[in-house]
């Protein structure tokens, strides 16, 4: 008889509350690790992608022999040679694979190439000529809007629409283009089956959605493809559309090939969806109290050329247009325009981000029109558990503790008033332009709020299967990981919940496994964690009941402190069971735009310190905190990555990243132009974790993924107004916003 | 592609004659090569050629890296090597590449055209030293003929003593010049005002030099009043970094500040 002298469920593998190494760490800081980009197989032609040089043109012919003269060319195809719909797109299949008659945006997809290697593929692309009949892209926005150059129009009304507040403040707010700018560029690999269909590895968030979209654009039957999950290097909604996947697999049954294809850096920007830059006017009303009495906005965000997922950002944009506050009386009427600027999409933040920099701006000038104090007009406004959401009217019913964020970020530690000496600590950094007698300091605030997990009567859901064998527990699952750390999460999920120490995440195609939906919206922790909760719960139990007993762990199942079953002799069986999880139902808005529209919300605020050389208009961020609801923080090392990663892009935001787009062209398409924050930008940052248990996910666990950038960016921007008096109504704020005014 | 790795400059400029494109660093070169906008297909590599990277008294060879004048270099120079790029940047490229692809940006050229120097230049049929304002021409334009190796930079055997350089750019680090600017001052007051990123080549201020070169101790509204004429003789475009006002009113703050710090 084995008697228990200490539980082994180690700490090395990492429970819930833990963490643990992340398994693909140190390969991937090694070069070990393999990325989409690294993907061979035997005989595999290069593609290449010819684009449009025109934002809005009639294709009138295309000559293919020059590039077919090309020695080593395999296939040079274009929308003539696509079978089935010829169309993809998320909300509806609006964008041709190929463009047929007509390109609408630069850098639209006209032709692709295989070819023996990448040069010949790309130099064969370049040789293709195609005459073009230009015509006058429609690029303002605005204009779209006035002549119904429509995606999708919002209208929000809720309460008393005849309210006027003692004190009304007015303003007009725009947010620019921002780019995921994943370091992996897009990047694939499509293996032809031999009969007809083809296996498919390629940078994603949502394979399933891949899947979908491949078939149903090439006319193939379901069971055809199989949309493998492989390695990705970042990815912030880019990948939440398809790109070179169709592509790739028109390619592969063309030439009975494996083809490969990898964006260089400036494709990359044009070949993936971008943030939508908005255009915001609002009017908010008040008591002489500060109760928020009343708050009236329009929102524009250009869609541009395709739908890509424009109507949800473009809803979600409009649902949380007034921020965490409560107020009875809402007015918000959106539009989403198409346009023949580049297509734009999902980004970290989906609509709120936006949003949040025009109502927290109000809130601001609202605090400073009734001479109260910022902070003190945000807290007696707070929405809080059982409050309506000013837009939709929906009850909250898990907690929301906006109060507690209000308060923990008052009581962080303030930074050193003295401005750094040191030339790398100050505004424009290397370049020695600012000394401290030149430098302004400013403190901002900014609360956001964001729904969780996808909303407006979606069913969203995620499928995984726990198994249990001799090597331990492993987690199959068709979610993706892009960096944020999901493999060591499921997998922490299973130990804790099956009692095992070691497990495994296992990445499966879409034919071995159900949906695990995408990697977006905040939702893979919640709902692919739980549904491995759930299916390791359910496979413990079974296992107990098997074996009559009242614990599992590494030796076997126990019952009452005697070990029952070794665990060899259990493993003998298949043990294996598959969870689908669901997240509460969620509606569709009423013609008012009412209903319960999300199925969770998290909040953050965010407290940004500044440096500005008013006079050059630079600007150092010395250091942003924050306090976020989390729910559970089931890895808190995780949970700081997001937090922080999601600062510096906040930061970018709001000081530098944009792409700067003409006449529907981006000129800057590069990361010499287009400006990432650099570790000199980075500010340092302190993360408070607001543990509240009580929403759906596993072990209360709330999505953690975009709220640090929806409030950090407003915050930044407020400091900068803080620090020098201008009026900062527009981000990314560029030098001349403040020296030149 | 056909490469050649020659030890001296003679066997460099002689595969010059034969129509190579010289590589020392590659971080201008390789980056054109990968956009597709320069297909060399006969290319002769610097690098290892010792006598390149030779820094005699006031000649710095081309093939010195940033990274040497960074550590090595007169007190302006080197803050502008500082600001070149990443350590990656500028472990790999050098002062050659920089002067030889006359960017506009090019972040050592103000230094250059601050303290009047010359580059010198040899082909397989002699050699000649190009004072910098006949060197370059316009954007991405210089006097350099297609079989002409730039040997080094040759600077005065005097550099004033007081000298700084400063750089505006939207990041903190490797970013491309909005405006980039290195004044000297000499104990007798002549002042010279150099600055990139504002006219097609590295340009000096010789209005405002003269202005402020009279003036033994300059007041605040001296002072003002240099930063208005710099404003006034730059001639900036607007494109997608910056907008030509902006870059007008960032080059007379710059130069001021810079005189500030030679006068302290
Ligand atoms: C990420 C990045 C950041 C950068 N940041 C900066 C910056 O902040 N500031 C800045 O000024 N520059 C910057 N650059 C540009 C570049 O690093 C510099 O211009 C550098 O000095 C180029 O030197 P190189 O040795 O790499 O030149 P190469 O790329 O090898 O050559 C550049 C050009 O000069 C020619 N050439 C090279 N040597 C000679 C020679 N001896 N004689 C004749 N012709 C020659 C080559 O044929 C080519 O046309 C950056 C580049 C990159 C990739």
């Amino acid at each position: 008889m084995t008697t228990r002298t200490e539980r082994r469920v180690g700490r090395t593998g990492g429970l819930i509350g833990d963490s643990p190494l992340r398994p693909d760490g140190i390969p991937k800081l090694k070069g070990e690790f393999e990325y989409a980009q690294d993907l061979t197989a035997a005989e595999m032609l290069w593609g290449a992608t010819l684009r449009s040089p025109y934002a809005h043109a009639r294709i009138v012919s295309i000559d293919l022999a020059p590039a077919l003269a090309v020695g080593g060319v395999h296939a040079v195809l274009t929308a003539d040679d696509v079978p089935g719909r010829g169309t993809f797109g998320l909300e509806q299949p609006d964008q041709p694979v190929l463009a047929g008659d007509y390109v609408n945006y630069w850098g639209e997809p006209v032709v692709v190439v295989a070819a023996e290697d990448q040069d010949t593929a790309r130099r064969a692309a370049a040789a293709v000529v195609v005459e073009y009949e230009v015509l006058e892209p429609l690029v303002d926005p605005e204009e779209a809007d006035r002549r119904d150059e429509t995606f999708r129009r919002m209208k929000i009304r809720r309460g008393d629409q005849d309210i006027t507040g003692d004190v009304i403040v007015d303003g007009y707010y725009e947010v620019g283009m921002q780019d995921q700018a994943p370091l992996g560029t897009e990047a694939g690999l499509a293996i032809p089956d031999g009969h007809g269909g083809v296996d498919l590895y390629a940078t994603s968030q949502f394979v399933h959605v891949d899947h979908e979209q491949v078939v149903a654009s090439l006319g193939l039957t379901s069971d055809q493809v199989r949309s493998h999950p492989t390695g990705i290097g970042g990815a912030f909604g880019a990948r939440e559309d398809v790109n070179l996947h169709i592509h790739l697999c028109l390619l592969a049954l063309h030439t009975s090939k494996p083809v490969k294809m990898v964006y260089h850096r400036s494709e990359s920007f044009t070949g993936h969806v971008h943030r939508h830059p908005a255009r915001m006017w609002y009017r908010h009303h008040a008591d002489m109290d500060g109760n928020l009495l009343r708050v009236e906005a329009k929102v524009l965000v250009d869609g541009g050329a395709y739908a890509s997922t424009t109507g949800a950002v473009l809803a979600n944009a409009c649902y949380f247009a007034v921020g965490p506050y409560r107020c009875d009386s809402v007015t918000v009427d959106g539009v989403g325009t198409r346009t023949n600027n580049p297509p734009c999409g999902a980004m970290r933040g989906f609509g709120a981000v936006q949003v949040c920099f025009a109502h927290e701006t109000q809130m601001d000038r609202l605090a400073a029109a009734l001479d109260m104090d910022s902070l003190d007009l945000r807290r007696r406004n707070a929405l809080a558990t059982g409050d309506a959401i000013p837009t939709t009217g929906q009850i909250i019913e898990t907690p929301l503790p906006m109060t507690e964020v209000i308060d923990s970020l008052v009581a962080m530690p303030m930074p050193d008033a003295t401005i750094s000496d040191s030339p790398l600590s100050l505004p424009g950094g290397t370049g020695l332009t600012t000394e401290p007698t030149d430098v302004s300091r400013g403190v901002g605030y900014a609360l956001g709020i964001k729904n969780l997990g996808f909303s407006e009567g979606f069913d969203d859901y995620a499928q995984a299967r726990v198994r249990l064998t001799a090597e331990g527990a492993t987690v199959e699952t068709a979610a993706i990981e892009v960096g944020q750390g999901l493999v060591t999460v499921l997998a922490q999920i299973a130990r804790s919940a099956l009692g095992v120490s070691r497990a495994t995440v296992r990445n499966v195609d879409t034919s071995m496994i159900d949906s695990a939906g995408s990697t977006s919206a905040s939702r893979q922790t919640q709902l692919s964690g739980g549904a491995t909760l759930e299916a390791s719960t359910r496979l413990r139990a079974r296992i107990l009941h098997a074996y009559n007993g009242d614990d599992l762990d590494d030796d076997g199942v126990w019952s009452e402190g005697r070990l029952v079953t070794p665990m060899a002799e259990i493993t003998e069986g298949s043990w294996e069971e598959t969870a689908t999880f669901r997240h509460p139902a969620t509606t569709e808005p009423d013609e008012n735009g009412q209903g319960v529209i999300h199925a969770d919300f998290a909040v953050a605020g965010h407290r940004a310190v500044v440096d500005v050389d008013p006079e050059l208009g630079l600007v150092r961020v010395v250091r942003v905190d924050t306090a976020q609801d989390v729910g559970k923080a089931l890895n808190p090392q995780s949970v700081r990555g997001q937090i922080e990663g999601g600062i510096m892009q906040g930061v970018g935001l709001a000081i530098m990243e944009e792409l700067i787009v003409e006449d529907g062209i981006i000129r800057n398409p590069n990361f010499t132009d287009y400006l990432l924050p650099t570790i000199l930008d980075a500010p340092e940052v302190e993360a408070l974790l607001i543990e509240k248990e009580g929403s759906w996910g596993p072990y209360g666990a709330k999505g953690v993924g975009e709220p640090p950038i929806i409030s950090s960016a407003a915050a930044v921007a407020a400091a900068i107004r803080d620090a020098t008096g201008r009026p900062i109504d527009r981000i990314p704020v560029r030098p001349q916003d403040i020296a030149l005014l | 592609m056909d490469t050649q790795y020659p030890k001296t400059i003679d066997e460099a400029v002689s595969a010059l004659s034969d129509g190579a494109t010289p590589l020392a660093g590659g971080t201008d070169l390789m980056v054109e090569v990968n956009f597709g906008h320069r297909r060399p297909d006969h290319v002769v590599a610097l690098r290892r050629v010792d006598e390149l990277a030779e820094w005699d008294g006031s000649t710095i060879g081309a093939g010195v890296t940033w990274r040497r004048i960074e550590l090595e270099g007169p007190k302006a120079l080197a803050e502008a090597a500082r600001t070149v790029g990443s350590p990656q940047i500028r472990n790999a490229g050098t002062i050659g590449g920089n002067v030889a692809t006359a960017s506009p940006a090019g972040d050592g050229l103000p230094f250059l055209a601050a303290v009047d120097a010359s580059i010198e230049v040899r082909s397989a049929t002699g050699s000649r030293s190009i004072q910098w304002d006949e060197f370059f021409l316009g954007v991405k334009k210089t006097a350099l003929e297609a079989d002409e190796l730039v040997t080094g930079v040759d600077l005065p055997e005097d550099l004033p003593e007081r000298q700084a350089f400063g750089k505006v750019g939207v990041r903190n680090a490797m970013v491309i010049a909005t405006v980039c600017c290195v004044v000297t001052r000499e104990l007798d007051g002549l002042t010279r005002v150099a600055l990139g990123s504002v006219a097609p080549t590295p340009m000096r201020a010789r209005q405002s030099e003269e202005m402020i070169s009279a003036v033994a101790r300059p007041s605040e509204s001296d002072l003002a009043e240099f930063a208005r004429l710099v404003a006034a003789e730059v001639s900036p475009i607007t494109d997608h970094r910056s907008t030509a006002e902006y870059r007008r009113h960032a080059a007379g703050v710059l130069a001021r500040r810079l005189l500030g710090r030679c006068l302290r």
